[in-house]
């Protein structure tokens, strides 16, 4: 369990994050909301301890993240960044390969290989597997990359999934794709952190999420008592209704027709 | 909850799925170089004023290690493969070996394919220092020159090499760690300050000064003895046994630094390391040898073009690579304007240009394809 208290963290003057707190548990997925600019990737980066806490503190299992060893806690808890460039042609499957890292000294197991292949497999790149990395689409450098960390902590347990929006650039099929792995890591016993941009999204797939506005926590909680009208217009600044899915249940946000923005000098 | 798409359990086991079939170009590149490279040592050894075939080299070598062979030599073969030879050869292939590896580390470290191990300033500096000891014959240098005699030279390069790079690296941290763009920059303008100042240095220079300076600095083996192999044997022996390991490492920073973290890699304890073999070996090279250019660039590139960017085959690779290119070299500038010897920078930029620019433009014919 990721435990997180009283979280701050500021450059210079700038406070980009304060008195954040929450708990990501294994078998939960948290989605992260806000708009542009409201912490949420700074809140991911404290979580997989690229940047140092300026205040509070991150504990994984009740030691603080600064003090467990770097390949530990790389065998525990994996990253999907918003940036994924490869300086070099490898293959998909080299990359992917490369989540295996923390696992072997040396040459790599049979186990490792089949972890791959798994892998591939569950993002759809099967028929990519021998393809050099660079030849690929957007999208499909993004699955790789996804089977990569996922490769890392496959057979993990009470592992965790950090995704900085792992949606980005995706279609409509592979966006829900994309979940719909992340719901089965989490079926598996995996905690699973997203930031993500769709709040319908993020109604439908996620057991809690946490709204931030300008470095801070408007609401956290389950999707429907988080998403509301009156906070998301406070988040975002854009009134919406709410409406019921359907289907799921789950609340459905639909924006509010408004007036263009009247801009002065467009005669 | 929503319903969730019915998604393949986890392998509990090693299922045994399919092994990727590994590319037989890989397989084959490190036994093949290594081939090519006793086969090049061999030939090289034999080459010059004195021909000695390879039989006869192989009988000297055994003979030496106490076996007695059909084989047969005469003693004044024995005498120049193991006084004049063979030594030039030992020294070729370790600083062979060494400026490859060097340039793949650099490559893999600046996640860039142009990079070389001049771009941090380590040629630059053990010019200028080199320059700097020949043109400025200062007392207190010549007391040194006393002690340590023909060496000067060396030591002073060698030291221009990690003080210049120890510069670089210090302009480029940021609160404790390095960047690798601003160490590229810090680089360039490094070289180009010490490069001016090498210029200045030579333009107050003495004509035979000027001679010293243009030689070394178009590098050659000539000055190869067992006490120089011997004093560059542990110098060089550390980049090129410890950075082969490397291989795994330098493949995830290919991920980019904060990636290749989250794997677990300590990116700025292995930025050193690289930093630290890199100018040691090409710091000792240049002392030893003067500027050898391009070998580092180019082999690497070679090594990935026929095996793949999978470091831990590049760096072996390179190594090999490095040592067959700069024995070849070698023997090439011994023997075609022979008595006469070319320096072997020239051979190596003249082979080492064409060759490089080929790749650019199959690179860029493929990139249209």
């Amino acid at each position: 369990m990721f435990n997180v208290q009283n979280l701050r963290y500021q450059v210079g003057r700038k406070v980009l994050l304060q008195g954040v707190s929450l708990q990501a548990q294994p078998g939960e997925l948290l989605a992260v909301v806000g708009a542009n600019g409201a912490g949420k990737s700074t809140l991911l980066r404290l979580l997989s301890g690229d940047l140092v806490p300026t205040g509070g503190q991150v504990q994984f299992e009740g030691r603080n993240l600064s003090n467990i060893p770097a390949p530990e806690l790389a065998r525990r808890r994996a990253v999907l960044t918003q940036q994924h460039t490869l300086s070099l042609a490898f293959e998909v499957r080299e990359l992917v390969l490369m989540g295996r890292y923390p696992h072997f000294r040396g040459q790599p197991s049979a186990h490792d290989h089949a972890v791959v292949a798994e892998a591939l497999a569950l993002v759809g790149l099967t028929d990519l597997a021998a393809r050099s990395y660079p030849t690929l689409s957007g999208g499909e450098q993004q699955r790789a990359q996804l089977a990569r960390v996922l490769a890392q902590v496959w057979e993990a347990k009470g592992g965790f999934l950090f995704l900085d929006e792992p949606l980005t650039g995706l279609d409509l099929n592979h966006q829900h794709h994309t979940l719909d792995v992340a719901r089965a890591l989490v079926q598996r016993g995996f905690g699973v952190v997203a930031v993500l941009h769709d709040l319908n999204l993020a109604a439908q797939y996620a057991d809690q999420v946490l709204l931030l506005r300008q470095g801070e926590t408007v609401a956290y909680g389950e999707p429907a008592a988080v998403l509301t009208a009156t906070t998301i217009e406070h988040a975002f600044d854009i009134a919406v209704e709410l409406l019921v899915h359907p289907s799921l249940g789950c609340p459905l946000i639909v924006p509010c027709p408004r007036p263009l923005p009247t801009t002065r000098g467009w005669a | 909850m929503p319903a969730v798409a019915e998604l393949p359990a986890p392998p509990k086991t090693a299922t045994p799925v399919a092994l990727p079939p590994t590319n037989w170009r890989r397989r084959l590149l490190l036994p093949g170089l290594a081939g090519l490279l006793v086969g090049a040592v061999l030939l090289s050894a034999g080459a010059g004023a004195v021909p000695i075939p390879v039989p006869a080299v192989l009988g000297i070598l055994l003979h030496k290690l106490g076996l007695t062979t059909g084989l047969s030599f005469e003693l004044q073969q024995e005498a120049v493969l193991w006084a004049i030879r063979l030594p030039r050869v030992c020294l070729g292939v370790l600083i062979g070996a060494a400026l490859g590896l060097a340039g793949a580390a650099m490559q893999g470290l600046f996640r860039n394919p142009l990079a070389d191990p001049g771009l941090i300033g380590v040629s630059t500096g053990a010019s200028l220092a080199a320059v700097a000891t020949i043109v400025l014959e200062v007392t207190v240098l010549a007391a040194v020159r006393e002690w340590l005699g023909f060496y000067v030279l060396a030591v002073a390069a060698f030291l221009g090499a990690c003080g210049t790079t120890l510069l670089v690296y210090r302009l480029s941290r940021e609160s404790g760690r390095a960047v690798v763009g601003t160490m590229l920059l810090a680089g360039i303008a490094v070289n180009s300050l010490a490069g001016a100042l090498t210029g200045l240095l030579t333009y107050a220079a003495t004509d035979e000064q000027l001679r010293s300076i243009t030689f070394w600095g178009l590098g050659s083996l000539g000055g190869a003895s067992w006490p120089t192999v011997l004093g560059v044997l542990p110098l060089l022996a550390l980049p090129i046994l410890l950075l082969p390991r490397l291989g795994k490492s330098l493949n995830l920073l290919a991920l980019g630094e904060e990636q290749a973290a989250h794997l677990g890699l300590p990116v700025t304890r292995l930025k050193r390391q690289l930093i630290v073999l890199a100018t040691l070996a090409v710091g000792t090279s240049v002392a030893v040898a003067g500027t050898i250019g391009f070998l580092g660039l180019v082999v690497p590139h070679l090594v990935r073009l026929a095996a793949g960017p999978d470091h831990r085959v590049v760096l072996p690779g390179a190594a090999l690579g490095g040592a067959l290119v700069l024995t070849l070299a070698d023997m090439l500038a011994r023997t075609v304007v022979a008595p006469a010897e070319l320096p072997i920078g020239i051979l190596t930029a003249l082979l080492g240009a064409p060759v490089f620019l080929w790749i650019l433009l199959r690179e860029k014919r493929q990139r249209r394809v």
